[in-house]
């Protein structure tokens, strides 16, 4: 053994890394959306590139018309040995949402909810008193809520008083690939909140946004169109696992604090010595 | 929900009226609909509240309710 490995905590080398939320298990970082992709089999390579093990569906009406979709996505994803995230995306009220997420756990028999309840079409902004209220009937109700918020650190303690087994801020709007834009209260958050599993949710557009948040001190990341619209979904996926992986890594190793002037790496001691004035 | 109405009467489903033989369960709403109700991985709810699997097969529904059958689908 060397010298260094005997000087560092073991749990430092431990590259498992296992997190735990919800009461799983998991080793993934990565969360993925299961929408937007070109085709089912790109969804389904995508899904195995990212190594993610938590996968989010919508709650969507059967359609009357063709009884063969029932199962089309469920079977296939659910093959793939993940756990279903199931979402109330679409939810303008704590009503909807609530009942979205019991039919969900009815039909995937799934406590786990990723709650959504937006104020607005345009810019799909959680709205945060409707979120609060759906939050704290599902917590009462049994469900690990994954809740999606907006980036306020206020709210997101409050649903983390409320007992949110995930609280999930926003990186950028849905869908928007704006990468973090507000990096500051995304860290006051995990400052405030070092003990709830926080995963930064939606507006992440590439790899380096992903490893940002990470960075950042987050347990996991989730995205959907970053992944689902790239050009090469599958090599987005694959860049994201890496990505989220290096930003784990980092996080753990701790980067040096930024400072405005240099510092020279190399030791100015022993220089040889010229008249500079000749 | 419990009400047995005359024959035949319309029910809402996910939006759409539909006319159904009376007296009718929701596990016979789902064979009428062509669907197998062992099928995994669908719920219903009537007038906004989740009606269990388990109780499918004893629960009538009445004229005008609302029936909605849902299913996971794409979602982000």
């Amino acid at each position: 053994m060397s010298v260094m490995a005997e000087l560092i905590d073991p749990a430092v080398l431990d590259r498992t890394d296992v997190w735990r939320v919800a009461g799983l298990e998991l080793q993934s970082r990565v969360l993925l959306g299961t929408s937007r992709y070109p085709s089912l089999q790109t969804l389904l390579n995508a899904l195995d590139a990212s190594g993610a093990e938590l996968v989010t569906v919508a709650i969507r009406r059967i359609n009357l018309a063709d009884a063969s979709e029932d199962e089309s996505l469920l079977g296939t994803v659910r093959a793939r040995g993940v756990h279903l995230l199931p979402n109330t995306a679409g939810c303008y009220t704590a009503k909807e949402a609530v009942l979205t997420a019991q039919l969900a756990r009815e039909a995937l028999e799934t406590n786990l909810v990723k709650l959504e309840v937006i104020g607005d079409d345009e810019t799909l902004y959680p709205d945060a008193v409707q979120l609060l209220k759906a939050a704290s009937e599902l917590v009462a109700d049994g469900f690990q809520v994954f809740a999606y918020c907006g980036d306020d650190p206020i709210t997101a303690r409050k649903l983390a008083d409320l007992g949110c087994a995930a609280v999930m801020p926003l990186a950028a709007p849905i869908g928007s690939g704006m990468g973090l834009v507000n990096p500051y209260a995304l860290r006051i958050i995990r400052e405030l909140l070092p003990d709830t599993p926080l995963i930064v949710d939606a507006g992440l557009g590439t790899a380096s946004d992903a490893a940002r948040a990470m960075e950042l001190g987050y347990d996991g990341v989730l995205l959907n169109t970053a992944v689902a619209r790239a050009e090469h979904p599958v090599l987005m996926a694959e860049a994201i696992r890496h990505a989220v992986e290096a930003g784990r890594l980092a996080f753990r190793a701790g980067r040096i604090p930024r400072r405005l002037y240099a510092k020279a790496s190399t030791p100015d001691t022993g220089l040889i010595e010229v008249d500079r004035e000749r | 929900m419990t009400e047995l109405t005359v024959s035949p009467f319309s029910v809402r489903v996910n939006g759409d009226p539909h006319d159904v033989p009376s007296p009718l369960t929701i596990e016979g709403l789902l064979r009428h609909l062509g669907r197998n109700p062992e099928t995994p991985g669908i719920a219903v709810a009537v007038n906004d509240a989740v009606v269990r699997r388990a109780d499918w097969a004893i629960t009538a529904l009445a004229d005008e309710d609302r029936v909605e059958i849902i299913t996971a689908s794409q979602g982000g």
